[in-house]
């Protein structure tokens, strides 16, 4: 049932081949001797045209080019978790693999598990119904369904016991009367998204560690969102903070486009960090799809396909997906560089006029779901926007923005100070940030809303004051507005500006965040009461405590809360009688103890 | 069919670097040729497009003299390869792998293929080994590690060459010293400035650790698309092979950058920003990633590849797709440079992203992330002040504003200017001594311990 076909035209990643039989649009296709991968993406009479995901260097006029009469699939299967692959999820490593050559089969081999069935012979199945569990080493338990294409009557299943994952697990009968089997592992074609029973809407943030991020711009659990941000300002940092520290059960990484030693910084380090919800280590929860700048630009252009895909795996069976896709502009100028060479006319920026669509197909796999067996699941997609120039109005960021409901922008000017994270809070939102005040009232923080949009209020009061301080001088303004922009300072460095590096601050937990602000709004508060009272600005700047303030994310951890209460009674002891002396603290330069 | 080694009377058209023939012979995308005209002089070229009628050949030298009935082309019948062995250490080499120092060839071990193969990210080691190059400017702040790629972002008339220079000279390895080895890459040099070079590595007694690869800004256009490529495969040879640890100064990328766009142009394809090629983005890739450790190797490559902004605007094209490649920048200032500050280094625009692997307790000293971090946000608030104290006056400043515009004043020159090389101790000496002006409630990114210890 396999067409063939024979090249007439190479150019880059792309081919043309006159074929003789039938070749269907997106089907995968194996190209030479070394059995290239690739894919049909045009048919023209006599003529395929298609994109090749490996390099094609020594591809002539002549050479065979057979079908497999099957979409691009990946393979999916307990063995998964830890992984690190390329962007059509084969694995990436082995022996003897310091360079990638192109053709070099990957084979995954079989990886044995521990497999319980849940079902007996007899048994109706469902699609996506649970028939088991399965565990790899000592890694996580994993529920095995059926196929979301298969149904019907069980024939047999696997005993209990260790089992390869490509063994036959289960045999079925149709509705249709024919037998079917299937495996723990199992394939899927990763541009149609895998079946739910419906979607449900948003109704909890996932909750990232990120103070800036949770408490200002929360993003929903199967929601999404973008980061933009020029070279420099801190995309990748973020992401890798977000895949440590967010509260999902399964990180998928990816890679599109990006540095080698970024790759090799998360191998390093993954491994050595604990997740933070079930104390095993961070890569037993975490899937790394690497396409790196230098691989073959097609397999960029499937890698987050590749991606979501195994998202939504883990989604069905019932589990909080995040993936972080770094970075969503080099796929999408893996897309105008194949497009350009099959010649297509160009849309805005050089891009296929498609782009627009495949985002939103691709923003569109985010959801929180019931699974077709009843459980709740959610593929959280956060993309990283990387615009030339920094020039936000580009295609990939505006299109963008019309899919994603966070936006989180990146600042130059935050990253030039190492401001990190450079989140820009007046240029990012959350559309979502209302629904959540159930949540924070959940984790004790019923003034969490309150709180949110008194300190934003008081960012925009500080873009306003600056501006007119860049007019008149700072000393001119009213001692009142001057205060405004002292608090916001230490605003700034005390809850927004947290280190991806500290081990103290690198997640902070909703606890600890509405803590800070509480202690926050109360300085905030002590502070404009004294001035009112008569205290100088001058002894408001020099209280000793704000040295402290401005340093608790990095002096009081998430399991030390009752630190935050003893620096309440200090900055609160140390603005009583403020109005009254004479002159408050002359010399700023004493060190806090 | 089997393939004639040499094929006659088939060219159909000649368009600038590029050899248009009829397709008479089994040849594969990316195979070497050599192209002669009438002249007898044998051109090295390559095939760039395939079709079944037609191939399309770029000639990697001047195609003057060439015409159609008399051109004979010979194939390879495989792509573009290197030979090299030991022995290329103090050797120079043209632009397309050729000795041109007047000496023997090389005795090669092995053939490489100049485009090389894309490293796998399972197989590399995250570069940590701190360098210390002696300028301050980088060495607390932005810190470089064997096996980055950080290039220098310049303009044209900046002393560029002289910091490249004096990072090859002083670079090394904090206690262990290690077999250490130079490639530089002159593309599209002029020839005084690949002179300066030769005569400054070889008044520092560092040429004969030096393999130099010159293509000269008289040489044709489309060789400058491989001269990095063969001395990057140098470089790979050198490090993985004999185990050496390699620093390749590439300079100037924008020449190679230009040089890509006019044989994009003459190809017929689609221009994207600027007219530069929409693969830009993926072709700089295959050359700045080709810099890293890998596990069970003893040898590294590091990249240090200067780049000239043009108009000196850093959301060109260029230093923007490179500052998306490679793992931080080093940006030089015309103001500093006009001030007098050396090296003129923009620290604020500056960045390393590998600094924070290599830098603090196991690396470098506890407080050294701790002290950059501090020294940058202090730099870029008087940067700020500097901003507003043009509008407003020095006057019209808070007494705090103004120790900051100090501070700014002094970090230039005290700091970022240096007569010679520092020690990192040196460099982190300076550092406190700045920060010890400041008003110690505000230096918020240090600990209490780290003020009590250095600003006592």
């Amino acid at each position: 049932m396999s067409a063939r076909a024979e090249i007439c035209w190479v150019s880059g990643p792309v081919l043309r081949a006159r074929c003789e039989g039938a070749f269907a649009l997106r089907e995968a296709i194996s190209v030479g001797p070394l059995g290239l991968l690739g894919e049909v993406v045009r048919i023209e009479g006599e003529e395929i045209m298609a994109q090749v995901y490996e390099d094609t260097t020594g591809l002539k006029p002549g050479v065979e080019v057979r079908g497999s009469g099957l979409p691009l699939s990946i393979e999916l299967g307990p063995a998964l978790l830890g992984g690190m692959y390329d962007g059509l999820l084969r694995p990436l490593g082995g022996p003897d693999t310091a360079f990638v050559r192109a053709g070099a089969s990957f084979g995954r081999g079989h990886v044995v598990a521990a497999f319980e069935p849940a079902v007996k012979p007899g048994d109706a199945l469902s699609a996506g119904m649970i028939v088991g569990t399965a565990r790899v080493g000592d890694g996580p338990l994993q529920k095995v369904l059926c196929p979301p294409d298969m149904a019907g009557e069980c024939l047999w299943v696997a005993a209990a016991g260790l089992l390869a994952d490509d063994a036959l697990l289960v045999r079925l009968r149709g509705a249709d009367g024919i037998e079917h089997g299937f495996a723990m592992r199992q394939r899927w074609p990763v541009r149609t998204p895998r079946p739910v029973a419906r979607r449900l809407p948003a109704e909890a943030p996932l909750v990232t560690g990120q103070r800036i991020l949770d408490t200002l711009f929360p993003v929903a659990l199967g929601g999404r969102a973008a980061i933009p941000g020029g070279f420099g300002t801190g995309k990748t940092v973020l992401l890798e903070a977000l895949a440590r520290g967010c509260e999902a059960d399964v990180i998928v990484y990816l890679g599109c486009g990006e540095r080698g030693n970024e790759i090799a910084g998360v191998l390093e380090e993954f491994p050595e960090l604990e997740d933070p919800r079930s104390g095993r280590p961070l890569m037993q929860r975490t899937v790394i799809i690497a396409n790196t700048s230098n691989m073959p630009v097609a397999a960029r252009e499937a890698s987050i396909y590749s991606a979501v895909t195994v998202a939504e795996w883990f989604r069905d069976q019932g589990l909080n997906v995040a993936l972080m896709a770094d970075s969503t502009s080099r796929w999408a100028e893996a897309l105008r560089e194949v497009s350009g060479r099959f010649g297509e006319l160009p849309g805005e920026g050089g891009y296929p006029a498609y782009l627009a669509s495949r985002l939103a197909d691709f923003y569109e796999r985010a959801a929180l779901v019931e699974t077709l067996s009843g459980a709740r699941g959610s593929v959280t997609l956060i993309g990283a926007i990387s615009p030339p120039s920094g020039d936000f109005s580009e295609p990939v960021t505006s299109h963008t923005k019309r899919y994603v409901r966070a936006f989180w922008t990146l600042d130059v000017k935050r990253a030039q100070a190492r401001f990190y994270p450079a989140v820009h809070p007046l240029m990012s939102y959350s559309e979502d940030a209302a629904r959540f005040r159930a949540f924070w009232a959940g984790q004790g923080a019923d003034d969490w809303w309150a709180l949110r949009q008194r300190f934003l209020a008081l960012l925009e009061e500080q873009a306003r004051l600056e501006r007119m301080a860049r007019i008149i001088g700072k000393d001119a303004l009213p001692p009142r507005q001057q205060l405004t922009l002292l608090q916001a300072e230490i605003f700034n460095e005390a809850f927004l500006r947290q280190s991806a590096f500290s081990a103290v601050d690198r997640i902070a937990t909703p606890a600890r965040q509405a803590a800070m602000l509480r202690l926050l709004a109360r300085w905030m508060d002590l502070a404009e009461a004294a001035l009112a009272e008569g205290a100088t600005l001058a002894a408001l700047a020099a209280v000793p405590s704000l040295r402290a303030l401005a340093r608790m994310g990095e002096e009081i951890g998430n399991q030390e809360l009752q630190g935050f209460e003893a620096l309440r009674e200090r900055v609160e002891a140390e603005h009583t009688g403020l109005a009254d002396k004479h002159q408050g603290g002359d010399d700023a330069g004493t060190a806090a103890g | 069919m089997r393939a004639p080694l040499l094929v006659e009377h088939a060219a159909t058209k000649l368009d600038g670097p590029l050899l248009f023939l009829k397709r008479t012979v089994e040849a594969a995308l990316g195979d070497a040729v050599e192209v002669r005209g009438r002249d007898g002089h044998a051109r090295l070229g390559r095939i760039v497009a395939l079709d079944d009628q037609a191939l399309t050949i770029e000639v990697l030298e001047s195609s003057a003299g060439l015409d159609l009935p008399s051109t004979v082309v010979r194939f390879r019948g495989e792509p573009l390869s290197f030979a090299l062995g030991p022995g290329i250490l103090g050797r120079v080499f043209n632009g397309v792998g050729q000795v041109i120092d007047g000496g023997p060839p090389i005795a090669a071990s092995e053939h490489r293929a100049i485009d090389g193969l894309p490293m796998n990210p399972v197989a590399r080691a995250l570069p940590r080994d701190f360098i210390e190059t002696g300028v301050s400017a980088i060495d607390v702040m932005n810190s470089l590690v064997r096996g980055q790629k950080l290039p220098i972002f310049s303009g044209g008339g900046l002393p560029h060459d002289r910091l490249a220079i004096d990072v090859a000279r002083h670079a090394r390895l904090r206690g262990a010293g290690g077999d250490f080895a130079i490639v530089f890459c002159g593309i599209g040099l002029p020839y005084d400035s690949a002179e300066a070079f030769r005569s400054a590595l070889e008044a520092s007694g560092a040429l004969e650790r030096t393999a130099l690869f010159l293509n000269l800004a008289s040489d044709s256009s489309t060789q400058r698309l491989l001269t990095p490529r063969y001395a990057l495969t140098a470089a790979e040879y050198l490090a993985f092979v004999e185990g050496k640890h390699v620093l390749a100064i590439l300079t100037d990328m924008t020449n190679y950058c230009e040089a890509l766009r006019e044989v994009s142009s003459s190809k017929g394809e689609m221009p994207s920003r600027k007219g530069f090629p929409g693969y830009l983005y993926s072709d700089l890739a295959t050359l700045y990633e080709r810099a890293g450790c890998l596990r069970g190797h003893p040898g590294t490559l590091t990249q240090l590849s200067i780049l000239t902004m043009p108009a000196d605007d850093i959301a060109h094209p260029i230093p923007d797709l490179t500052g998306y490649i490679t793992e931080g920048q080093i940006v030089l200032s015309r103001e500093l440079d006009r001030r007098g500050v050396r090296p003129p280094v923009a620290v604020l625009p500056s960045l390393s992203r590998l600094a924070k692997d290599g830098t603090g307790g196991k690396y470098t000293h506890p407080d050294h992330p701790a002290l950059a971090s501090q020294l940058y946000a202090a730099y870029a608030r008087a940067v700020q002040t500097r901003v507003l104290a043009s509008v407003v006056g020095e006057d019209g400043l808070a007494e705090a504003d103004r120790r900051y515009l100090a501070f700014g004043r002094r970090f230039e020159q005290d700091f970022v200017h240096q007569d010679g090389p520092r020690t990192l101790e040196e460099s982190m000496d300076a550092g406190w001594r700045l920060l010890a002006e400041l008003p110690r409630n505000e230096l918020t990114r240090l600990s209490d311990a780290q003020i009590a210890a250095h600003l006592a």
